[in-house]
């Protein structure tokens, strides 16, 4: 479970890079673009928290 | 730019090893301090950093190669000038003053650390605040105002510095943790903003960048009222921003946790992530802005962030200056509290916080961050440079290392007069040379060892001539 969260995570992470990397290629509308942001914004902090450890301050 | 970080060193809040040296089955590897190093070092202020250079009219030239040598020069400090000491004495950088200068000297110096953080905490407010602010169309403070331009923004500056000061004083493990799970994203955010603000330029390809970016972004031209910045300006900037950290040897706390010196290249995690790429991208949203509206030069992270980025923008604004803000109140809590152990932490934490809001709320010090920032690492500086010469040159100059400890004395002066007297000599150089506040610590820093070297000869020798009278 953790691990699928946790490539899950990683997809998240991957499309806010490629969001706006296909802005840059005109391949995407800057609107578009930022709905795909937040979406990832949104999975990576829901999935994360399961996966990664909390440290001891 | 960032505060250095507890995250690492992976040991409760006045806990183990902060009065010993850190055993090496404690020590860390390669990762803990890329890790970190990554995220502390983009933060809320990155926001602003990277707008103030296009407003201070530097070249692209200047930044891209200033910006290129500042860090790396950054990098060798960590590396060559603070870790090998860390992994020496694996002390931190309290304990190890209080046996260089005395228990009162190090109060003195955990006040104006303490002080020096609540602002820099505000700044950080300040940049969260521009972005809380955009629902209700707050009027955004201008690049040259000094003082709130509106009810709004005090309100907005208010709503955030209580919200970070109440969670600083009671959950800071929270922040940390959220802190950690936000570090990636916010860098990649950072990232993803400079790639969609490009085309907004006109920039469709890579070969495009230099030229489009000399013509549109660092075009060498100030914004009015500011002052004209070079390629030394950035260069010293970059250097310098993390002093306190490197030159200044705060971060002895943090490499005293290395394995190895050659652990603090780490730092360059941080420094071509956040105060390369992240300043970079931060200096396009704003260009962006600009050449929309030539006159809207107001330097509000919230809305340059909201137009290229949009929700997520505002996250990370809010975000980025919410995480860093936190543990900076938090430890200017520790500061103070470090002076009087008996004040409750809480109430010493919101007041450090109270003390922060009210600052934010003055967009000076947040318009003027540069200039902050390199007083920040100024004023502490020569506290490092006491530290190096200690450590290398005590014994080459007949001297005694840890003059303090061994002598029992809580206020060693010719410590305190080299702090003293350095600073005023570096108001001098600023004053009577012209010489600006971002080239001063150089200088500064030569002639604190020096000083520090001729004091402790005459002040060490004075003390053991009284001690074998008495």
């Amino acid at each position: 479970m953790k691990q699928a969260l946790m490539i899950i995570s990683i997809l998240a992470l991957v499309v806010l890079l490629v969001a706006p990397t296909a802005v840059f290629l005109q391949k995407m509308e800057l609107s578009t673009c930022k709905h795909w942001m937040f979406a990832a914004t949104v999975i990576w902090f829901v999935t994360a928290p399961f996966w990664m450890k909390r440290k001891a301050q | 730019m960032a505060e250095d970080a507890e995250t690492v060193q992976n040991e409760p809040a006045g806990g183990e090893f902060e009065r010993e040296p850190v055993p090496e089955n404690q020590t860390k590897g390669w990762r803990s301090f890329i890790g970190m190093y990554a995220g502390e070092h983009a933060a809320g202020t990155e926001f602003m950093i990277g707008p103030l250079f296009v407003a201070h009219g530097v070249s692209a030239f200047d930044v891209l190669v200033g910006l290129l040598v500042g860090n790396l020069l950054a990098v060798l400090s960590w590396t060559f000038l603070c870790a090998p000491i860390a992994v020496k004495k694996r002390l931190t950088l309290y304990f190890q003053l209080e046996k260089i200068c005395g228990v009162r000297l190090v109060e003195l110096y955990n006040l104006a650390n303490g002080v020096l953080f609540c602002f820099l905490a505000g700044a950080m407010i300040a940049v969260s605040a521009t972005a809380v602010g955009i629902p209700f169309n707050m009027p955004m403070p201008g690049l040259n105002d000094m003082y709130p331009n509106s009810v709004g923004w005090i309100l907005a500056v208010f709503a955030v510095g209580a919200v970070i000061s109440i969670v600083a004083a009671y959950g800071y493990d929270t922040v940390a943790h959220i802190a950690n799970i936000a570090a990636p994203w916010m860098v990649l955010v950072f990232l993803a903003c400079g790639v969609a603000a490009l085309p907004e330029l006109g920039i469709h390809s890579l070969g495009d960048f230099y030229a489009i970016a000399q013509e549109k972004v660092w075009t060498g031209v100030p914004v009015e009222g500011q002052s004209q910045f070079t390629f030394l300006h950035v260069m010293f900037f970059a250097w310098f921003c993390n002093l306190a950290m490197h030159i200044g040897m705060s971060d002895l706390s943090i490499f005293r946790f290395a394995k190895k010196a050659r652990m603090g290249l780490a730092s360059a995690a941080g420094m071509y992530l956040g105060h390369y790429m992240a300043w970079i991208a931060a200096g396009l949203l704003y260009a962006i802005q600009l050449n929309a509206d030539p006159t809207d030069t107001a330097v509000a992270p919230g809305p340059m962030a909201w137009k290229i980025a949009g929700a997520t923008g505002i996250i990370c604004v809010i975000i980025a200056g919410w995480t860093t803000a936190n543990p900076t109140i938090y430890r200017a809590g520790l500061a103070f509290q470090g002076i009087r152990p008996k004040w409750s932490r809480f109430k010493v934490t919101m007041a450090a916080g109270l003390v922060a809001t009210l600052g934010a709320c003055f967009p000076a010090l947040v318009m003027k961050l540069l200039d902050f920032v390199a007083l920040y690492g100024l004023i502490l500086m020569p506290m490092g440079a006491i530290i190096f010469m200690d450590h290398y040159f005590s014994a080459k100059f007949g001297l005694q290392e840890y003059y303090a400890e061994k002598s029992r004395i809580v206020f060693n002066w010719a410590a305190g007069l080299t702090w003293f007297v350095t600073l005023a000599l570096c108001v001098a150089l600023n004053k009577i040379a012209n010489i600006e506040i971002f080239f001063l610590a150089l200088p500064g820093w030569f002639i604190a060892a020096f000083l520090y070297i001729a004091l402790s000869k005459v002040y060490q020798k004075s003390i053991t001539v009284q001690g074998a009278v008495s």
